[in-house]
Protein backbone atom coordinates (compact mmCIF):
# COMPACT_ATOMS: atom_id res chain seq x y z
CA UNK A 1 0.00 0.00 0.00
CA UNK A 2 2.64 2.50 1.02
CA UNK A 3 4.35 1.98 -2.32
CA UNK A 4 1.34 3.42 -4.09
CA UNK A 5 0.39 5.97 -1.46
CA UNK A 6 3.75 7.63 -1.10
CA UNK A 7 4.26 8.64 -4.76
CA UNK A 8 0.61 9.74 -4.94
CA UNK A 9 0.98 12.00 -1.94
CA UNK A 10 4.25 13.32 -3.33
CA UNK A 11 2.48 14.39 -6.54
CA UNK A 12 -0.42 15.86 -4.55
CA UNK A 13 2.04 17.95 -2.54
CA UNK A 14 3.37 19.36 -5.81
CA UNK A 15 -0.07 20.47 -7.03
CA UNK A 16 0.01 23.90 -5.32
CA UNK A 17 3.42 24.53 -6.88
CA UNK A 18 2.13 23.60 -10.34
CA UNK A 19 -0.92 25.83 -9.94
CA UNK A 20 1.18 28.79 -8.79
CA UNK A 21 3.61 28.29 -11.68
CA UNK A 22 0.69 28.13 -14.12
CA UNK A 23 -0.77 31.35 -12.67
CA UNK A 24 2.55 33.14 -13.00
CA UNK A 25 3.13 32.01 -16.59
CA UNK A 26 -0.39 32.85 -17.74
CA UNK A 27 -0.66 36.03 -15.70
CA UNK A 28 -3.66 34.94 -13.65
CA UNK A 29 -2.69 36.43 -10.31
CA UNK A 30 -4.87 39.54 -10.32
CA UNK A 31 -4.26 43.02 -9.01
CA UNK A 32 -1.14 42.44 -6.94
CA UNK A 33 0.64 39.37 -8.38
CA UNK A 34 3.74 39.54 -6.19
CA UNK A 35 1.69 39.71 -3.04
CA UNK A 36 -0.47 36.86 -4.28
CA UNK A 37 2.54 34.60 -4.90
CA UNK A 38 3.98 35.59 -1.53
CA UNK A 39 0.70 34.82 0.14
CA UNK A 40 0.13 31.51 -1.65
CA UNK A 41 3.63 30.15 -1.03
CA UNK A 42 3.46 31.35 2.58
CA UNK A 43 0.12 29.76 3.21
CA UNK A 44 1.20 26.43 1.74
CA UNK A 45 4.35 26.51 3.89
CA UNK A 46 2.20 26.94 6.96
CA UNK A 47 -0.17 24.17 5.87
CA UNK A 48 2.70 21.73 5.34
CA UNK A 49 4.26 22.64 8.67
CA UNK A 50 0.98 21.92 10.41
CA UNK A 51 0.41 18.76 8.38
CA UNK A 52 3.83 17.42 9.33
CA UNK A 53 3.11 18.30 12.95
CA UNK A 54 -0.16 16.41 12.72
CA UNK A 55 1.38 13.02 11.93
CA UNK A 56 2.62 12.13 15.41
CA UNK A 57 -0.67 13.01 17.15
CA UNK A 58 -2.51 11.05 14.46
CA UNK A 59 -0.36 8.07 15.27
CA UNK A 60 -1.13 8.41 18.98
CA UNK A 61 -4.85 8.80 18.44
CA UNK A 62 -5.40 6.19 15.74
CA UNK A 63 -2.74 3.77 16.98
CA UNK A 64 -1.67 3.29 13.38
CA UNK A 65 2.03 3.71 12.76
CA UNK A 66 1.86 4.47 9.05
CA UNK A 67 1.36 8.22 9.56
CA UNK A 68 4.98 8.54 10.58
CA UNK A 69 6.09 7.39 7.13
CA UNK A 70 4.76 10.65 5.65
CA UNK A 71 6.12 13.00 8.28
CA UNK A 72 9.50 13.53 6.64
CA UNK A 73 8.06 14.16 3.18
CA UNK A 74 5.55 16.69 4.50
CA UNK A 75 8.27 18.42 6.46
CA UNK A 76 10.50 18.64 3.41
CA UNK A 77 7.64 20.10 1.40
CA UNK A 78 7.20 22.71 4.14
CA UNK A 79 10.86 23.61 3.62
CA UNK A 80 10.39 23.62 -0.17
CA UNK A 81 7.42 26.01 -0.05
CA UNK A 82 9.11 28.07 2.66
CA UNK A 83 12.14 28.51 0.43
CA UNK A 84 9.92 29.55 -2.50
CA UNK A 85 8.21 32.00 -0.15
CA UNK A 86 11.53 33.50 0.90
CA UNK A 87 12.75 33.69 -2.71
CA UNK A 88 9.53 35.46 -3.74
CA UNK A 89 10.10 38.05 -1.06
CA UNK A 90 13.78 38.57 -1.86
CA UNK A 91 13.68 38.20 -5.63
CA UNK A 92 10.26 39.33 -6.81
CA UNK A 93 9.19 41.73 -4.09
CA UNK A 94 12.50 43.45 -3.40
CA UNK A 95 14.31 42.49 -6.61
CA UNK A 96 17.40 41.41 -4.65
CA UNK A 97 17.73 44.90 -3.22
CA UNK A 98 19.35 43.88 0.06
CA UNK A 99 19.23 47.16 1.97
CA UNK A 100 15.47 47.22 2.63
CA UNK A 101 15.50 43.46 3.20
CA UNK A 102 18.14 43.63 5.91
CA UNK A 103 16.33 46.60 7.41
CA UNK A 104 13.10 44.57 7.45
CA UNK A 105 14.69 41.49 8.98
CA UNK A 106 16.08 43.42 11.91
CA UNK A 107 13.35 45.98 12.43
CA UNK A 108 10.12 44.26 11.52
CA UNK A 109 9.20 41.49 13.90
CA UNK A 110 7.04 39.54 11.46
CA UNK A 111 9.86 39.41 8.92
CA UNK A 112 12.35 38.52 11.65
CA UNK A 113 10.30 35.65 12.98
CA UNK A 114 9.45 34.41 9.50
CA UNK A 115 13.10 34.40 8.55
CA UNK A 116 13.93 32.66 11.84
CA UNK A 117 11.34 29.98 11.07
CA UNK A 118 12.98 29.34 7.71
CA UNK A 119 16.46 29.20 9.28
CA UNK A 120 15.23 26.69 11.85
CA UNK A 121 13.87 24.50 9.09
CA UNK A 122 17.36 24.19 7.56
CA UNK A 123 18.89 21.85 10.15
CA UNK A 124 15.69 19.82 10.04
CA UNK A 125 15.91 19.43 6.27
CA UNK A 126 19.63 18.63 6.36
CA UNK A 127 19.22 15.96 9.05
CA UNK A 128 16.06 14.48 7.61
CA UNK A 129 17.51 11.42 5.88
CA UNK A 130 17.82 7.95 7.38
CA UNK A 131 21.60 8.14 7.63
CA UNK A 132 21.38 11.19 9.85
CA UNK A 133 18.86 9.45 12.08
CA UNK A 134 21.40 6.68 12.65
CA UNK A 135 24.35 9.02 13.12
CA UNK A 136 22.61 11.42 15.51
CA UNK A 137 20.73 8.75 17.49
CA UNK A 138 19.15 10.33 20.57
CA UNK A 139 20.13 13.80 19.43
CA UNK A 140 18.06 13.46 16.27
CA UNK A 141 14.86 13.56 18.29
CA UNK A 142 16.06 16.61 20.18
CA UNK A 143 16.99 18.47 17.01
CA UNK A 144 13.68 17.67 15.41
CA UNK A 145 11.79 19.11 18.34
CA UNK A 146 12.73 22.40 16.65
CA UNK A 147 9.73 21.72 14.44
CA UNK A 148 7.44 22.86 17.30
CA UNK A 149 9.28 26.17 17.32
CA UNK A 150 9.01 26.39 13.53
CA UNK A 151 5.24 25.96 13.84
CA UNK A 152 4.96 28.62 16.54
CA UNK A 153 7.16 31.07 14.60
CA UNK A 154 5.27 30.49 11.35
CA UNK A 155 1.88 31.13 12.95
CA UNK A 156 3.20 34.22 14.75
CA UNK A 157 4.57 35.43 11.41
CA UNK A 158 1.09 35.19 9.90
CA UNK A 159 -0.61 36.86 12.87
CA UNK A 160 1.85 39.73 12.97
CA UNK A 161 1.69 40.51 9.28
CA UNK A 162 -2.11 40.55 9.20
CA UNK A 163 -4.07 43.68 9.94
CA UNK A 164 -6.46 41.67 12.08
CA UNK A 165 -6.38 38.13 13.47
CA UNK A 166 -9.77 37.42 11.85
CA UNK A 167 -10.13 34.85 10.46
CA UNK A 168 -7.37 32.89 8.80
CA UNK A 169 -4.55 33.60 11.29
CA UNK A 170 -6.91 32.68 14.12
CA UNK A 171 -7.80 29.36 12.48
CA UNK A 172 -4.13 28.44 12.04
CA UNK A 173 -3.43 29.44 15.64
CA UNK A 174 -6.19 27.16 16.92
CA UNK A 175 -4.91 24.23 14.83
CA UNK A 176 -1.34 24.79 16.07
CA UNK A 177 -2.41 24.94 19.71
CA UNK A 178 -4.41 21.75 19.24
CA UNK A 179 -1.49 19.91 17.61
CA UNK A 180 1.02 21.01 20.23
CA UNK A 181 -1.22 20.27 23.17
CA UNK A 182 -1.83 16.76 21.89
CA UNK A 183 1.85 16.22 22.61
CA UNK A 184 1.50 17.09 26.27
CA UNK A 185 1.80 14.03 28.44
CA UNK A 186 -1.38 14.52 30.42
CA UNK A 187 -3.42 14.87 27.24
CA UNK A 188 -1.84 11.78 25.71
CA UNK A 189 -2.70 10.06 28.96
CA UNK A 190 -6.35 10.99 28.52
CA UNK A 191 -6.40 9.34 25.13
CA UNK A 192 -4.81 6.18 26.46
CA UNK A 193 -7.23 6.01 29.35
CA UNK A 194 -10.22 6.43 27.10
CA UNK A 195 -9.20 3.61 24.85
CA UNK A 196 -8.56 1.28 27.79
CA UNK A 197 -12.02 1.75 29.26
CA UNK B 1 -8.22 79.52 7.78
CA UNK B 2 -5.68 78.87 5.15
CA UNK B 3 -8.12 78.00 2.45
CA UNK B 4 -7.67 81.18 0.45
CA UNK B 5 -4.20 79.97 -0.34
CA UNK B 6 -5.61 77.22 -2.47
CA UNK B 7 -7.35 78.91 -5.31
CA UNK B 8 -7.53 76.42 -8.10
CA UNK B 9 -5.69 78.60 -10.56
CA UNK B 10 -2.82 78.86 -8.11
CA UNK B 11 -2.44 75.26 -7.17
CA UNK B 12 -2.57 73.72 -10.60
CA UNK B 13 0.69 74.32 -12.42
CA UNK B 14 0.39 74.85 -16.11
CA UNK B 15 2.12 71.68 -17.18
CA UNK B 16 -0.18 69.62 -15.02
CA UNK B 17 -3.08 71.51 -16.49
CA UNK B 18 -1.97 70.54 -19.94
CA UNK B 19 -1.41 66.95 -18.90
CA UNK B 20 -4.90 66.95 -17.57
CA UNK B 21 -6.29 67.82 -20.98
CA UNK B 22 -4.36 64.93 -22.49
CA UNK B 23 -5.62 62.81 -19.73
CA UNK B 24 -9.21 63.60 -20.39
CA UNK B 25 -8.65 62.68 -23.98
CA UNK B 26 -7.07 59.41 -22.97
CA UNK B 27 -9.86 58.82 -20.52
CA UNK B 28 -12.33 59.30 -23.30
CA UNK B 29 -10.73 56.39 -25.05
CA UNK B 30 -10.56 54.27 -21.96
CA UNK B 31 -14.02 54.77 -20.57
CA UNK B 32 -15.79 55.45 -23.82
CA UNK B 33 -19.25 56.86 -23.36
CA UNK B 34 -19.29 56.33 -19.66
CA UNK B 35 -19.65 59.97 -18.67
CA UNK B 36 -23.40 60.01 -18.93
CA UNK B 37 -24.87 58.50 -15.83
CA UNK B 38 -24.32 61.48 -13.58
CA UNK B 39 -24.54 65.18 -13.34
CA UNK B 40 -20.90 65.93 -14.10
CA UNK B 41 -19.31 69.17 -15.10
CA UNK B 42 -16.16 68.11 -16.87
CA UNK B 43 -15.47 71.60 -18.13
CA UNK B 44 -15.25 73.04 -14.65
CA UNK B 45 -12.64 70.81 -13.09
CA UNK B 46 -11.24 72.86 -10.30
CA UNK B 47 -8.38 70.56 -9.54
CA UNK B 48 -6.85 67.51 -11.11
CA UNK B 49 -3.26 66.89 -10.20
CA UNK B 50 -1.40 64.01 -11.80
CA UNK B 51 -0.18 62.26 -13.43
CA UNK B 52 2.90 60.57 -14.59
CA UNK B 53 1.30 57.40 -13.43
CA UNK B 54 -1.17 55.35 -15.38
CA UNK B 55 -4.77 55.09 -14.29
CA UNK B 56 -5.44 51.75 -12.60
CA UNK B 57 -7.63 49.43 -14.69
CA UNK B 58 -11.29 49.68 -13.66
CA UNK B 59 -11.36 45.94 -13.04
CA UNK B 60 -8.78 46.19 -10.27
CA UNK B 61 -10.14 49.36 -8.66
CA UNK B 62 -13.49 47.61 -8.27
CA UNK B 63 -12.42 44.08 -7.35
CA UNK B 64 -9.46 44.67 -5.06
CA UNK B 65 -10.88 46.46 -2.04
CA UNK B 66 -10.51 46.66 1.69
CA UNK B 67 -14.02 46.93 3.06
CA UNK B 68 -14.21 44.71 6.13
CA UNK B 69 -17.96 45.20 6.45
CA UNK B 70 -18.21 42.80 3.53
CA UNK B 71 -15.33 40.50 4.54
CA UNK B 72 -11.61 40.69 5.21
CA UNK B 73 -10.38 39.33 1.89
CA UNK B 74 -9.73 41.83 -0.93
CA UNK B 75 -12.14 40.02 -3.22
CA UNK B 76 -14.94 39.82 -0.61
CA UNK B 77 -16.39 43.35 -1.06
CA UNK B 78 -16.97 42.81 -4.77
CA UNK B 79 -18.54 39.40 -4.16
CA UNK B 80 -20.58 40.20 -1.07
CA UNK B 81 -21.88 43.69 -1.77
CA UNK B 82 -23.85 42.93 -4.93
CA UNK B 83 -27.26 43.11 -3.24
CA UNK B 84 -26.45 45.94 -0.86
CA UNK B 85 -29.31 48.46 -0.94
CA UNK B 86 -28.26 52.11 -1.08
CA UNK B 87 -31.61 53.81 -1.73
CA UNK B 88 -33.10 55.52 0.13
CA UNK B 89 -30.03 56.88 1.93
CA UNK B 90 -29.87 59.83 4.27
CA UNK B 91 -26.90 61.63 5.69
CA UNK B 92 -27.25 63.59 8.89
CA UNK B 93 -24.92 66.47 9.61
CA UNK B 94 -25.10 67.35 13.30
CA UNK B 95 -23.13 67.80 16.50
CA UNK B 96 -21.64 71.19 17.29
CA UNK B 97 -23.66 73.03 14.66
CA UNK B 98 -26.37 75.68 14.85
CA UNK B 99 -28.57 73.99 12.27
CA UNK B 100 -28.35 70.23 12.01
CA UNK B 101 -29.64 68.87 8.72
CA UNK B 102 -30.54 65.55 7.15
CA UNK B 103 -30.16 65.24 3.39
CA UNK B 104 -30.82 62.39 1.06
CA UNK B 105 -28.06 61.36 -1.31
CA UNK B 106 -30.29 62.42 -4.20
CA UNK B 107 -30.68 65.89 -2.73
CA UNK B 108 -26.96 66.18 -2.21
CA UNK B 109 -26.17 65.05 -5.76
CA UNK B 110 -28.67 67.52 -7.20
CA UNK B 111 -27.41 70.34 -5.04
CA UNK B 112 -23.70 69.86 -5.64
CA UNK B 113 -22.50 68.73 -9.06
CA UNK B 114 -19.73 66.16 -9.23
CA UNK B 115 -16.48 66.68 -11.07
CA UNK B 116 -13.69 64.31 -11.96
CA UNK B 117 -10.62 64.07 -9.71
CA UNK B 118 -7.76 61.79 -10.62
CA UNK B 119 -6.02 60.96 -7.37
CA UNK B 120 -3.35 58.59 -6.22
CA UNK B 121 -4.70 56.20 -3.59
CA UNK B 122 -2.20 54.74 -1.13
CA UNK B 123 -3.23 51.91 1.18
CA UNK B 124 -1.53 51.56 4.57
CA UNK B 125 -0.70 47.99 3.52
CA UNK B 126 1.81 49.26 0.97
CA UNK B 127 -0.03 49.24 -2.36
CA UNK B 128 -1.42 52.04 -4.48
CA UNK B 129 -3.76 52.85 -7.33
CA UNK B 130 -4.60 55.89 -9.45
CA UNK B 131 -8.35 56.36 -9.55
CA UNK B 132 -10.51 58.84 -11.48
CA UNK B 133 -13.11 59.66 -8.83
CA UNK B 134 -16.26 61.63 -9.40
CA UNK B 135 -17.12 63.84 -6.49
CA UNK B 136 -17.23 67.27 -4.97
CA UNK B 137 -15.24 69.08 -2.30
CA UNK B 138 -16.52 68.10 1.14
CA UNK B 139 -16.46 71.77 2.12
CA UNK B 140 -19.38 72.41 -0.22
CA UNK B 141 -21.46 70.02 1.84
CA UNK B 142 -20.13 71.14 5.21
CA UNK B 143 -20.92 74.76 4.33
CA UNK B 144 -24.63 73.88 4.53
CA UNK B 145 -24.32 73.99 8.31
CA UNK B 146 -22.92 76.58 10.71
CA UNK B 147 -20.46 75.01 13.16
CA UNK B 148 -20.45 76.45 16.68
CA UNK B 149 -17.26 77.85 18.17
CA UNK B 150 -16.72 74.55 19.99
CA UNK B 151 -16.37 72.53 16.79
CA UNK B 152 -12.78 71.42 16.17
CA UNK B 153 -13.07 68.08 14.42
CA UNK B 154 -15.38 66.27 12.04
CA UNK B 155 -16.38 62.69 12.78
CA UNK B 156 -17.62 60.38 10.04
CA UNK B 157 -19.74 57.34 10.77
CA UNK B 158 -20.40 54.64 8.21
CA UNK B 159 -23.54 52.57 7.98
CA UNK B 160 -24.25 49.78 10.49
CA UNK B 161 -26.33 47.04 8.92
CA UNK B 162 -25.18 43.53 9.88
CA UNK B 163 -28.11 42.01 7.99
CA UNK B 164 -26.63 43.22 4.75
CA UNK B 165 -22.98 43.41 5.81
CA UNK B 166 -21.87 40.06 7.10
CA UNK B 167 -18.47 41.28 8.26
CA UNK B 168 -20.30 43.35 10.87
CA UNK B 169 -21.59 40.17 12.50
CA UNK B 170 -18.07 39.63 13.84
CA UNK B 171 -16.01 41.91 16.08
CA UNK B 172 -13.36 42.53 13.41
CA UNK B 173 -13.52 46.26 14.12
CA UNK B 174 -15.48 48.47 16.44
CA UNK B 175 -18.62 48.80 14.30
CA UNK B 176 -19.91 51.00 12.83
CA UNK B 177 -16.77 52.22 11.09
CA UNK B 178 -15.72 55.60 12.42
CA UNK B 179 -13.21 58.08 11.05
CA UNK B 180 -12.30 61.68 11.69
CA UNK B 181 -10.55 64.75 10.36
CA UNK B 182 -9.55 68.09 11.78
CA UNK B 183 -11.90 70.79 10.45
CA UNK B 184 -9.19 72.39 8.30
CA UNK B 185 -8.42 68.97 6.77
CA UNK B 186 -12.10 68.37 6.10
CA UNK B 187 -12.49 71.82 4.52
CA UNK B 188 -9.38 71.44 2.35
CA UNK B 189 -10.25 71.59 -1.36
CA UNK B 190 -8.52 68.26 -2.04
CA UNK B 191 -10.85 66.46 0.38
CA UNK B 192 -13.81 65.18 -1.58
CA UNK B 193 -17.05 63.31 -1.17
CA UNK B 194 -17.17 60.68 -3.87
CA UNK B 195 -20.26 59.75 -5.85
CA UNK B 196 -18.68 57.74 -8.64
CA UNK B 197 -15.56 56.53 -10.39
CA UNK B 198 -14.38 56.06 -13.97
CA UNK B 199 -17.37 58.10 -15.12
CA UNK B 200 -19.79 55.67 -13.54
CA UNK B 201 -21.96 55.40 -10.45
CA UNK B 202 -20.01 54.44 -7.34
CA UNK B 203 -20.07 50.62 -7.04
CA UNK B 204 -21.15 49.19 -3.69
CA UNK B 205 -17.73 47.68 -3.05
CA UNK B 206 -16.13 51.12 -3.34
CA UNK B 207 -18.37 52.66 -0.69
CA UNK B 208 -21.66 53.58 -2.35
CA UNK B 209 -23.59 55.72 -2.19
CA UNK B 210 -21.28 58.34 -0.74
CA UNK B 211 -17.73 58.02 0.55
CA UNK B 212 -14.87 60.23 1.54
CA UNK B 213 -11.53 60.54 -0.25
CA UNK B 214 -8.60 62.26 1.44
CA UNK B 215 -5.81 61.66 -1.07
CA UNK B 216 -2.83 62.55 1.14
CA UNK B 217 -3.82 60.08 3.86
CA UNK B 218 -3.78 56.29 3.93
CA UNK B 219 -6.84 54.76 2.33
CA UNK B 220 -8.55 53.67 5.53
CA UNK B 221 -9.10 57.34 6.47
CA UNK B 222 -11.48 57.64 3.52
CA UNK B 223 -14.63 56.21 5.13
CA UNK B 224 -17.20 54.48 2.93
CA UNK B 225 -21.01 54.46 2.94
CA UNK B 226 -21.25 57.44 5.27
CA UNK B 227 -24.50 58.08 7.18
CA UNK B 228 -23.43 60.69 9.68
CA UNK B 229 -21.07 63.66 9.72
CA UNK B 230 -20.70 65.15 13.17
CA UNK B 231 -18.88 68.31 14.20
CA UNK B 232 -17.20 67.61 17.53
CA UNK B 233 -14.99 69.35 20.04
CA UNK B 234 -12.68 66.45 20.88
CA UNK B 235 -10.54 64.39 18.52
CA UNK B 236 -12.66 61.43 17.43
CA UNK B 237 -11.35 57.91 18.02
CA UNK B 238 -11.47 56.08 14.70
CA UNK B 239 -12.23 52.36 14.43
CA UNK B 240 -8.63 51.62 13.51
CA UNK B 241 -7.25 53.72 16.37
CA UNK B 242 -9.52 51.74 18.62
CA UNK B 243 -8.31 48.42 17.17
CA UNK B 244 -4.61 49.22 17.44
CA UNK B 245 -3.69 52.64 18.82
CA UNK B 246 0.07 52.13 18.42
CA UNK B 247 -0.27 51.37 14.73
CA UNK B 248 -3.00 53.67 13.47
CA UNK B 249 -2.93 57.29 14.51
CA UNK B 250 -5.51 59.98 14.02
CA UNK B 251 -3.62 61.75 11.23
CA UNK B 252 -2.39 58.76 9.19
CA UNK B 253 -0.82 60.97 6.57
CA UNK B 254 1.09 59.07 3.92
CA UNK B 255 4.68 59.33 5.11
CA UNK B 256 7.55 57.21 3.76
CA UNK B 257 9.74 58.19 6.72
CA UNK B 258 7.44 56.90 9.44
CA UNK B 259 6.97 53.19 9.08
CA UNK B 260 4.05 51.22 10.35
CA UNK B 261 5.32 49.46 13.50
CA UNK B 262 5.16 46.16 11.63
CA UNK B 263 6.11 47.06 8.06
CA UNK B 264 7.92 49.74 6.10
CA UNK B 265 6.09 52.56 4.31
CA UNK B 266 9.07 53.65 2.21
CA UNK B 267 7.87 51.98 -0.98
CA UNK B 268 4.64 50.81 -2.53
CA UNK B 269 3.49 48.26 -5.05
CA UNK B 270 1.49 49.57 -7.99
CA UNK B 271 -1.78 47.71 -8.54
CA UNK B 272 -2.22 46.27 -12.00
CA UNK B 273 1.48 46.01 -12.78
CA UNK B 274 2.95 42.66 -13.75
CA UNK B 275 4.81 40.33 -11.45
CA UNK B 276 8.27 41.57 -12.45
CA UNK B 277 7.58 45.26 -11.82
CA UNK B 278 9.53 46.81 -8.98
CA UNK B 279 8.05 48.74 -6.09
CA UNK B 280 8.02 52.52 -6.41
CA UNK B 281 9.04 55.10 -3.82
CA UNK B 282 6.24 56.41 -1.64
CA UNK B 283 5.97 60.20 -1.67
CA UNK B 284 5.49 62.44 1.36
CA UNK B 285 1.76 63.24 1.72
CA UNK B 286 1.30 60.85 -1.22
CA UNK B 287 2.70 63.55 -3.51
CA UNK B 288 0.28 66.26 -2.35
CA UNK B 289 2.78 68.03 -0.10
CA UNK B 290 2.62 71.32 -2.00
CA UNK B 291 -1.07 71.53 -1.23
CA UNK B 292 -1.30 70.12 2.28
CA UNK B 293 2.06 70.33 4.07
CA UNK B 294 1.02 73.71 5.46
CA UNK B 295 -1.73 72.07 7.49
CA UNK B 296 0.92 70.41 9.64
CA UNK B 297 3.44 73.22 10.07
CA UNK B 298 5.36 72.83 13.29
CA UNK B 299 3.90 69.41 14.07
CA UNK B 300 6.05 66.40 14.85
CA UNK B 301 4.72 63.96 12.27
CA UNK B 302 6.50 61.06 13.93
CA UNK B 303 4.46 61.66 17.07
CA UNK B 304 1.31 62.67 15.24
CA UNK B 305 1.38 59.69 12.91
Amino acid sequence: MIRIFKPTIFVLCLVPFIIIAYQIIFNKLGAEPVKEVTHLTGEWTLRFILLSLAMTPLKTITKILVWIKYRRMLGLFAFFYGTLHLLTYIGLDYQFNLVPIIDDVFNKKYIFIGFAAWLLMMPLAVTSNQKMVLILKQNWKKIHRLSYLVGIFAVLHFIWLSKTIFFEPLIYLIILITLLSLRLDFIKFLFKKKTVT
Amino acid sequence: MKLNKFKSSEITPENIYRNRRQFIKKMGIVTGTALVSQNIITSALSYTPETERKITPYKFATTYNNYYEFGTSKSDPHKNSKDFITTPWNIKIDGEVENEITLSVEEIKNMIPSEERIYRFRCVEGWSMVVPWLGFPLNKLLNKVKPTSKAKFVKFTSVYDPDQMKGQRFPILNWPYKEGLRIDEAMHPLTIMVTGLYGKELPNQNGAPLRLIVPWKYGFKSAKAIVNIKFVEKMPISSWMNASPKEYGFYSNVNPNVSHPRWSQATERVIGENIYSPRIKTLMFNGYGDEVAGLYDGMDLRKNF
